[in-house]
């Protein structure tokens, strides 16, 4: 048990000086256990059962499930609406965060809440108001459908859906960061002579670099996971408009249930796989600090 | 290079940070603008930079309109009072920045940028930093490299934006002496913003004080502090015992104290304010004589002065007299009845613009 500060000897007994901000060891075991179980009962066990389900009927007909054209094909798609969305969300984030951060001007507590939107509505309406929007009755479908131009039950839909679903996750990750920094590190390079670009280049985007890289991170989760707002705008048709997580529900709704989770197991994996580098991100973050720490520690003895 | 800014004017929202504001710098000076925080002394520098524009008026370089110039091309060098260093760059690279992001045909070799930071930074003394970062150093050394940085590209004026602000108050002090003696090596004009009337009187060659968005006086620290030009600078700077009274046929009458008032000419009595310095006022032992009676309130010694608070029974007002004091035992006793002599006094009318 932790909590030991310091401990002072006397003749014959040992004071223990615990921290202020403590429990009793039994309400402090308990809370943890309480965490653990909650963790084991609604994330874990889950997960076990996910790549049990798809081992149940073998190593092959798991390799079976993902080689199959179908399945090839979801995870095509769902490559390219990520492969599409992220990095439009890249450069929306960077910019909004940039002008809302740096400039003053009238409207800006709108765009933040704007920006927002997102997240506060069901993928469901997302997907609904492109359909309402290009959809064979909506705004512009007659348009497109006399240019011949299919964005609803196409590819441009799914990727329209996901990148309104996974618009702020670059911009949010980014505001505080750059509203903490300020503008004086801007100002400076510009009393040094340089360009607008030499500053963003070379001033901002390396002092916002991890923040960037982690809202990039949950951004491509979140495009390869969506559901929702893509199930409304595919049409479910096999072989053209799945993406991954509308290729398990499909497999699941016709009882192959194996087939179902070898492709869900993917989608574990790549939940997986973002944690990690999640995680490889911050602990390099930290050691880049503490090794130019040692550095100068070094410097200093020598 | 001289500077000269013509009837600058600029607010944010209804706040008036500057309001007519026209000076001159002349080249090689150091200049101190002073003033209390949100006086408009910082909007004035940002201006002279170019990183905030004016709402009208002008800025002159060397009798060239620069109004309107970007920041980039202006070549002012500006140290931030929080430094501003580029945190995940090294110390080296934040001094080189400004040689590196010039267009390829004028920026240096990399030996050349090397040789040069390096003397820069030999010349704020802190060669052996090169391959820290910002986290790493000390607030002096931060400030130090900031303006070994802003150094880096040549710059035709220095500014500086409460260099010393955000620095304990021994770093700050021998900072001070450092800037002065840096400034006499380099003889870059330069101006520096601060709200430590101390600071501006050790450092500057001149003193803009600067109140509410105008200039009060501009002068040396000997002709802002001997010949204080309005109230608000009596205020200001240096330590001054303020008392009301009225005035008339050349003499003004303070509470009691009788203090020439030759600008008060008139038979008649107008209602003024006086400002006396406590070292401009003299303490008589005894109750007969000149000046007024007074009553020893405290005596502490500070430094080789000291400080007795007196007062005055009648108004039941208070003063503050400053003594050269060279040790021994104090003249004056608390109670004791003494007679306070002003020898130099300043008179305002009360109802004017002030």
């Amino acid at each position: 048990m932790s909590g030991v500060m310091s401990s002072l000897s006397t003749p014959g007994n040992v004071v223990v000086s615990r921290r202020a901000v403590t429990e009793a060891a039994w309400l402090r075991g308990l809370l943890i256990a309480l965490a653990l179980a909650f963790l084991g009962v609604f994330l874990v066990v889950p997960l076990v059962l996910v790549f049990q389900e798809a081992f149940s009927k073998g190593w092959r007909a798991y390799l079976a499930a993902l080689t199959e054209p179908d399945a090839w094909h979801a995870v095509k798609l769902t490559l390219i609406a990520a492969g599409l969305a992220v990095p439009l969300n890249v450069v929306f984030g960077v910019a909004a965060a940039w002008s809302l951060t740096k400039f003053h001007f009238r409207g800006k507590q709108v765009l933040i809440t704007l920006i927002d939107l997102p997240f506060a509505v069901s993928p469901v309406i997302a997907g609904l108001i492109y359909v309402l929007v290009f959809g064979s009755r909506g705004w512009l479908g007659p348009w497109l459908e006399e240019h011949s131009l299919s964005i609803i039950y196409a590819v441009p839909g799914i990727v329209l859906a996901t990148v309104f679903v996974t618009f702020p996750f670059v911009a949010r990750e980014l505001i505080p960061l750059m509203q903490e920094q300020g503008v004086s590190q801007e100002e400076a390079a510009l009393t040094l002579g340089a360009s607008g670009w030499q500053t963003f280049r070379r001033v901002t985007l390396p002092s916002i670099k991890w923040g960037l890289l982690y809202g990039i991170i949950l951004c491509n989760a979140r495009a390869m996971g969506e559901f929702g707002a893509v199930s409304v705008v595919s049409g479910h048709i096999r072989g053209k408009t799945n993406t991954l997580p509308l290729h398990v529900e499909i497999l699941y709704n016709e009882y192959q249930f194996a087939a179902a989770f070898a492709v869900a197991s993917m989608l574990a994996l790549l939940a997986v796989v973002t944690l990690v580098a999640k995680s490889f991100l911050e602990f390099k973050h930290q050691r880049d600090r503490e090794r130019a720490a040692h550095a100068a520690a070094r410097q200093e003895v020598s | 290079m001289s500077i000269q800014v013509r009837d600058l004017r600029k607010t944010f929202g209804h706040f008036k940070a500057l309001d007519d504001v026209s000076l001159t710098f002349h080249s090689g000076e150091l200049v101190a603008l002073l003033g209390p925080s949100g006086c408009g002394k910082t909007t004035l520098l940002r201006i002279i930079a170019g990183l905030e524009y004016p709402d009208s008026g002008a800025v002159l370089f060397s009798g060239e309109d620069a109004t309107f110039t970007h920041v980039r091309e202006r070549g002012v060098g500006f140290v931030f009072q929080h430094y501003a260093l580029f945190r995940h760059m090294t110390v080296f690279d934040n001094v080189a920045f400004g040689l590196t992001v010039r267009p390829r045909k004028q920026r240096p070799s990399r030996e050349e940028v090397a040789k040069r930071v390096h003397r820069l930074l030999e010349l704020v003394q802190l060669d052996w930093l090169a391959d820290r970062y910002p986290d790493q150093l000390s607030g002096g050394q931060r400030q130090r490299i900031a303006l070994a940085r802003a150094l880096a590209v040549e710059p035709r004026v220095l500014l500086l934006d409460e260099p010393f602000g955000a620095l304990d108050a021994r770093v700050r002090k021998d900072l001070r002496g450092w800037l002065r003696r840096l400034h006499d090596e380099l003889h870059i004009t330069s101006i520096f913003v601060t709200h430590d009337q101390e600071e501006a009187m050790e450092v500057a060659d001149r003193i803009v004080l600067i109140n509410q968005g105008r200039v009060e006086q501009v002068g040396t620290p000997q002709e802002i502090y001997n010949a204080p030009a309005s109230p608000f600078v009596y205020g200001f700077i240096g330590d001054a015992n303020r008392l009301s009274g009225h005035a008339a046929d050349g003499w003004a009458e303070l509470a009691g104290l009788r203090v020439p008032a030759p600008e008060f000419g008139q038979s008649e009595p107008r209602p003024v304010t006086g400002y006396i310095r406590p070292h401009d006022i003299q303490l008589q032992a005894g109750d007969k004589g000149e000046g007024v009676a007074v009553r020893v309130e405290s005596v502490a010694q500070v430094g080789a002065a000291l400080r007795v608070g007196v007062r005055i029974p009648n108004g039941d007002t208070a003063l503050q007299v400053e003594l050269p004091h060279h040790g021994g035992h104090w003249p004056f006793q608390v109670g004791e009845p003494v007679r306070a002599l002003p020898c130099a006094a300043r008179v305002f009318a009360r109802d004017g613009a002030h």
